[in-house]
């Protein structure tokens, strides 16, 4: 095992649903709740639109971890998408493990817009966890 | 490809985004992107001369697209937008990134929180440069409007609806339009005879030009989308022609047939031909097919035959009509928790426990007692009656959890009316608390304490049982700490209201969703309270919560408010960042079809079709796609992958 250097900052893509997660992540701001600067946000309309590709293509650009926050299931702006979310990024965490890449680097979240606590917990968790794991070599694609 | 000529526009919002973020070390690292050729900050972009530079900006510098690096969207991409169309750009071409709540905000350490902004910002620059421009989706509009439900909130939303030239059709299961407001004697604070109050607004609903009535209906399916539904209505066969009947009775006192009368809840006996109030709109006697003897004459034929007018006809058949219209206000209105829940106080057991519908119907002059308040068991009058509150309600362990808002106030009423009938009488009311928040409701509760005599008793009932012909009660004070035991001759439940078994069977069929106690889901709970989620269709009433007559009318008319304006124009305008497929690279897998929430899209010739009209724009479909063979227009897979490049420092 690598020894985690103590300066490692872990970087961090975040999908947040727009209605849901990013909001609560507006509301994490509104209130000035601080966490940690390392997951950097990607809005989209809706967790279910998020591809298994960009997962894949976050890590292959070096991506320390990955996270994808939507609205509650039974929630769902659109009603349906995020149970879709839920299923496929659940065969992608598995087909993550089976190339070898550490479980904890993708994480999934159900954040509401009411929830700025707990979005700024979420991100915050995340970051502590990713750092314990160190940077992200296996997925990352050599130049 | 060449990259589109951008303008970044990074905001200090004084100092809510300038005391943790650069913005000038922003700007200028942006500066030197691909296609940027304006890079600038300045205090408030939100400003008139903050918008005045980005109008001038892309006029002077040709501008193919704009990024405000400021507040979240929520915010002012609309105002961004708006300058970028002022300055002659399409709109669809300014994106905005948050670095205020997303980054400024929640960090403290500066060069992080700078470092953080540029990613950002890049990130909105690199999917701004892939975007098209895009115009609203015209959508057009019925200009008809059905309302399901003839209740108070029914019949308030229709009269709106008719008053500004909208044509309405209104629905209602019943017989007669009214509800149960109908059924009412007085109404709490003024004491406002009920029906006198409700019958000039059922009158203007029955002679207005553009109100269709539709009794004995209901809906069967609706189908389609805001602006554009088409509705299935059924009606029962209707046996008494409304428009021959003379509402003389001679009918009903022939038919040999005698059922419990719903509209008393049950005190008195109706015929199978019968009105149902008096006050009945249409105004027309009607024939109850489920109790009547067999409309074949051969079996009897009485009512047909004393009928001189001619107004009964037994081949008539239930009929389906097809409506097309623009919009739909659901208020289907209440039922009160089933009596039969409640044992424990004797319901459903003892003549002599009431509910409050069938308090209203004894108070009432056209009620089962003509206005005498009288035991249903032996009609002597009670000189002693106990009102239990919260019967079935504030119960989360047995019952129903919440509140149901009016039972303080039509309990007060009720001791007041009884008094108001036995003078000489003792009422007493045990409660947990009292609610009575609206105008002069308080003021009502302490006329009903003091100046009426009734004894309030802060404290529940355990039991209710009979005992030597008077009905005993089980309670206790504790503001005096003792217990109570009252030999009443009367007990009035106050029960919990309930949405009414037909808001579930409509929830159903519009396919709205309901809360966790089965009232109607309104869009927000604070701030869209007319609205459910769908578009187009609006709630309003005691479906969507328990409330009073003044609240359910004020919903009533902001439900036909927002009816009003979304049919305003001659189209609606629908947001086009919608999916849109690539044929050469679509199998007619039919997998997005499925996935989508809105079954918008469909298999034509083997390829996918969007309809542009349903499509909401959430993109499952493109997630689900293996080919990625459909994108949402200016949220498109490429963009995402180039965004997620910029976000790892690409």
């Amino acid at each position: 095992m690598t020894p985690v250097q103590d300066d490692f900052e872990p970087k961090i893509v975040a999908f947040l649903c727009k209605w849901c997660s990013s909001a609560g992540s507006d509301l994490a701001g509104v209130s000035r709740l601080q966490y940690p600067p390392n997951a950097v946000p990607i809005q989209v309309m809706c967790s279910g639109s998020v591809s298994p590709l960009y997962i894949m293509s976050a890590f292959k650009k070096g991506a320390d971890g990955v996270l994808v926050s939507g609205c509650h299931p039974g929630d769902c702006h659109y009603m349906k998408g995020n149970y879709f979310a839920r299923r496929r990024l659940f065969l992608v965490q598995k087909l993550l493990n089976f190339v070898g890449l550490e479980k904890d680097r993708f994480r999934m979240s159900w954040v509401s817009a009411a929830e700025g606590a707990k979005f700024a917990e979420v991100v915050g968790d995340f970051v502590r966890d990713i750092k314990a794991l160190g940077p992200q070599r296996r997925l990352k694609a050599r130049r | 490809m060449s990259a589109k000529r951008t303008g970044v526009f990074v905001c200090h919002c004084g100092n809510n985004i300038a005391a943790t973020v650069d913005v000038k070390k922003v700007a200028a690292e942006l500066g030197k992107d691909d296609g940027v050729v304006v890079a600038r900050d300045y205090v408030y972009m939100c400003s008139d001369p903050g918008q005045n530079a980005v109008i001038n900006a892309v006029k002077d510098n040709k501008l193919d697209s704009v990024v405000i690096s400021c507040c979240s969207p929520t915010l002012h991409e609309k105002t961004f937008r708006d300058a970028s169309e002022q300055g002659g750009l399409n709109g669809f071409q300014c994106e905005i990134a948050n670095i205020r709540e997303q980054c400024a905000w929640v960090h403290r350490d500066r060069d992080q929180a700078t470092e953080k902004a540029i990613r950002i910002t890049r990130s909105a620059i690199r999917r701004a440069q892939r975007n098209v421009a895009l115009e609203p989706i015209g959508v057009p509009v019925t200009r008809r409007v059905l309302v399901i439900g003839g209740g108070i909130a029914g019949i308030q939303a229709a009269l709106d609806l008719a008053n500004t030239g909208l044509e309405v059709v209104l629905v209602e299961k019943q017989p007669t339009i009214g509800g149960h407001m109908l059924q009412l004697s007085e109404t709490f604070p003024t004491l406002d005879c009920s029906q006198c109050i409700l019958s000039p607004k059922m009158v203007e609903v029955s002679k207005h030009p553009k109100i269709t009535l539709m009794v004995q209906s209901e809906v069967e399916s609706v189908s389609g989308f805001v602006g554009n539904f088409k509705a299935r209505i059924k009606t029962k066969a209707i046996y008494v022609d409304p428009e021959v009947c003379k509402i003389c009775d001679d009918c009903a006192n022939v038919c040999p047939v005698a059922v419990p009368n719903q509209y008393d809840v049950g005190l008195t006996n109706r015929r199978a031909i019968h009105i149902p109030f008096a006050q009945a709109i249409p105004a027309t006697y009607t024939l109850d097919e489920n109790a009547c003897l067999g409309l074949n004459p051969v079996v009897c034929g009485k009512c047909a035959d004393a009928c001189e007018a001619g107004a009964i006809n037994y081949d008539k058949r239930p009929t389906v009509k097809e409506i097309d219209i623009g919009a739909i206000v659901v208020a289907t209105g209440f039922d009160l928790y089933a009596k039969e829940k409640l044992g424990e106080y004797g319901a459903g057991r003892y003549e002599d426990v009431l509910d409050g519908l069938q308090f209203e119907r004894l108070c009432s002059a056209s009620g089962a007692t003509g206005g005498h308040v009288l035991r249903p068991s032996d009609h002597k009058e009670p000189k002693e009656v106990v009102f239990i509150q919260c019967a079935g309600s504030r119960d989360p362990q047995t019952h129903c959890a919440y509140c149901s808002k009016i039972c303080c106030m039509y309990t007060a009423k009720h001791a007041t009316l009884y008094k108001h009938h036995v003078p000489d009488g003792q009422a007493y009311v045990f409660y947990i608390d009292i609610r009575s928040g609206g105008k002069g409701y308080e003021e009502f509760v302490q006329r009903t304490m003091e100046d009426d005599g009734v004894v309030y008793l802060r404290g529940r009932v355990s039991k209710v049982y009979e005992k030597g012909g008077k009905i005993r009660v089980l309670g206790v004070d504790t503001l005096s700490g003792r217990n109570v035991e009252i030999d009443a001759d009367m007990v009035v439940l106050a029960q919990a209201m309930q949405p009414s078994k037909g808001t579930a069977e409509v929830a159903k069929i519009l396919k709205i969703g309901r809360d966790k106690d089965g009232f109607l889901a309104e869009a927000h709970p604070k701030l869209r309270p007319v609205e459910s989620v769908t578009a187009g269709i609006f709630l309003a009433g005691t479906a969507q919560g328990p409330k009073d007559i003044p609240e359910t009318v004020t919903q009533a008319s902001a439900a036909a408010g927002k009816v009003i304006a979304l049919l305003s124009k001659d189209e609606l305008a629908h947001s086009p960042t919608v999916a849109k497929v690539k044929y050469s690279l679509c199998t007619g897998c039919e997998m997005c079809v499925d996935a989508c929430p809105y079954e918008a899209i469909r298999l034509v010739d083997g390829k996918a079709v969007v309809n542009e009209v349903l499509c909401e724009g959430c993109g499952t479909c493109s997630g689900t796609c293996l080919r990625a063979a459909i994108d949402v227009k200016n949220v498109t897979q490429m963009q995402i992958h180039d965004m997620i490049s910029a976000v790892m420092g690409g």
